[in-house]
């Protein structure tokens, strides 16, 4: 299936969802949608008889600092069947939540906690929500863009960014933990 | 932890209490630092708690600060089994970006280097997982053959484990004199070889009743889980990206995709063992339609060091090409790209995000390992302690993947 048929299949039989659709360089169609829709849009991809996008590839949060909305959801799916692939983006605001697709993949369980841990985004549902690489005490969200690369400076890490940057930084963009 | 104090009443009326297990992160059985919680009723495995992240060097968050170029001895660390293949799916993605396509030659000289990678890391896991059952034998004889590629790699690279070889449009430099001569001799040897292999453990009954059955997963229960590479494929699902969405010169070679049907421990096993046998084939196909002659890396003084290096030391331009790029790197139009490949795992993904400048926005590795490893804790889930050492032996998880 070409890809242009592809995005024009998606636009006539998922309007309701879609909010924005292109043809990306990389051969295939990317979507936006609402996140609140995100588990009913993919839930029906999935079942879709035609596409059948039965493979959740990847899922990938993306920080924008400081444009608002702050963060994007990336979802890239696989269809075995037809070899096909489409990428789903949900722009999310810096407080709020998403639900999770993991009661449609039981695989984005790990893919969500990652984005969790890395980003600090919130998937609802989701049933088990914790970090997974970093420790539970850790604090901060160490992949967001005003996380320094060194890190913060504490008995661990003595190379690290002074502590007291770090108040600086979260009063500069207005939020706290 | 409260349930550890809760009795249950047995058959004969017995009170057992279970039992709060940890393994790990350092037990050779892991296969690195992999950490589980186990709750144990009695030798059965209740519930599982897989701990990971004992390997986190962030790799995604330092690619954001490195030039495109200086990411691939990154890519080099993630499993480090394989290192061509990573190499090959992150340039790839940066090819894609930048709207370029390596030459003909170099082309043929990365799908080579990838399926001798493939072909080192099947080897050592299936040394290793009958090592871990109990079978000493074949990980020496597995880790004397991974020699002859060890030493292909350093005749092509000058490396044994990091070669860092593939470039941004082609390799880094020409594959040596006498190169081709000494895969030719390696496949032949390899293919008499692996006969020997299969003799030592497919006849041993040890070996097959602690894997035949054991950890078994359906296809449709696979997919659900995300599981890609042998570990699908093992459940009866016919998917493999070399063959199906064809990178690179795949779609002008001829192989077989080795599809198994039970998705046990020992199906995923024999797998990886056949699998290697079409690695052979292919390399061999690579020899025999590559080029002779011809470069191996593009020619475009924006993106890639000159071919010839001499031309460095005689040529005011080449050498300030060179010094440009390796001081500020090169410059990625704006955009997004996700390429995968069929690495030895799975599919490999990486996800790139370009702002326009030498340094990529955001890195997003799709690693195979991390998705594979998941499912572990619904196989071990009411199979024995001892069994969960085949299972994570034939999901083949590399830490330093699982990490990233």
């Amino acid at each position: 299936m070409p890809d242009s048929t592809l995005l024009a299949t998606l636009k006539t039989d998922y309007g309701k969802y879609i909010i924005d659709g292109t043809d990306t360089s990389d051969d295939f169609p990317c979507v936006e949608v609402e996140p609140h829709n995100i588990a009913a849009f993919c839930s029906e991809l999935k079942h879709d008889t035609n596409l059948q996008f039965n493979f959740l590839s990847d899922i990938c949060g993306i920080d924008y600092l400081p444009q608002i909305p702050r963060f994007v959801v990336v979802y890239h799916l696989y269809s075995i069947t037809n070899k096909i692939r489409v990428r789903i983006k949900c722009k999310l605001a810096e407080d709020a939540e998403i639900p999770s697709v993991t009661s449609v993949w039981k695989t984005a369980n790990w893919h969500e906690r990652e984005a969790f841990d890395m980003y600090g985004i919130v998937f609802t549902e989701h049933p088990d929500l914790r970090r997974i690489y970093m420790w539970d005490e850790f604090e901060g969200y160490p992949q967001r863009k005003d996380f320094p690369l060194r890190g913060y400076c504490d008995e661990y890490n003595p190379f690290g960014d002074p502590p007291e940057s770090r108040q600086e930084k979260e009063q500069d963009q207005g939020w706290s933990h | 932890m409260s349930e550890m104090v809760n009795l249950n009443e047995g058959q004969h009326g017995e009170k057992t209490k279970e039992v709060l297990l940890n393994l790990g992160p350092q037990h050779p059985s892991t296969h690195g630092v992999l950490r589980m919680l186990m709750q144990m009723d009695g030798e059965k495995i209740s519930s599982m708690d897989v701990i990971i992240g004992y390997l986190h060097r962030g790799t995604e968050k330092l690619a954001e600060s490195f030039t495109y170029t200086q990411i691939i001895p990154l890519t080099d660390r993630l499993d480090y089994l394989c290192q061509p293949s990573n190499n090959l799916a992150y340039v790839l993605t940066v090819e894609k970006l930048l709207n370029i396509e390596a030459p003909e030659r170099a082309q043929y000289i990365r799908v080579m280097m990838a399926e001798l990678s493939r072909i080192s890391g099947h080897m050592l896991i299936s040394g290793a997982l009958p090592m871990d059952l109990g079978a000493m034998t074949t990980l020496l004889y597995a880790m004397r053959d991974r020699e002859m590629i060890m030493d292909l790699m350093e005749m092509a690279t000058g490396a044994r484990m990091h070669s860092s070889y593939c470039r941004v449009g082609g390799v880094r430099e020409d594959i040596p004199e006498g190169f081709t001569e000494r895969v030719q001799e390696f496949c032949h040897i390899f293919r008499e070889r692996m006969s020997d292999y299969e003799a030592l453990v497919s006849g041993n009954r040890i070996f097959l009743k602690r894997t035949q059955g054991i950890g078994a997963i359906s296809a449709e229960d696979a997919i659900d889980w995300g599981l890609s590479g042998p570990c699908l494929r093992a459940s009866g699902v016919d998917w493999d990206m070399r063959r199906d969405n064809p990178y690179e010169i795949y779609d002008r070679l001829k192989f077989d995709v080795i599809v198994r049907e039970n998705g046990d421990c020992y199906d995923r096993w024999k797998c990886r063992m056949e699998e290697m046998r079409v690695s052979v084939d292919i390399i061999e196909q690579c020899l025999a339609q590559m080029p002779t002659d011809g470069p191996t890396i593009i020619d475009n003084p924006l993106i890639a060091f000159p071919g010839d290096k001499q031309k460095v030391q005689s040529s005011m331009e080449s050498l300030i090409q060179q010094f440009q790029l390796s001081a500020y790197g090169f410059k990625v139009p704006a955009g997004e790209a996700y390429v995968s490949i069929e690495a030895p795992k799975g599919e490999l993904g990486f996800y790139i995000l370009s702002d326009g400048s030498e340094k990529p926005f955001r890195v997003k590795i799709r690693a195979p390992s991390f998705v594979n490893l998941q499912v572990l804790e619904v196989l071990a889930k009411h199979t024995y302690l001892a069994d969960v050492i085949a299972i994570i032996g034939s999901l083949d998880p590399v830490m330093k993947e699982v990490d990233k």
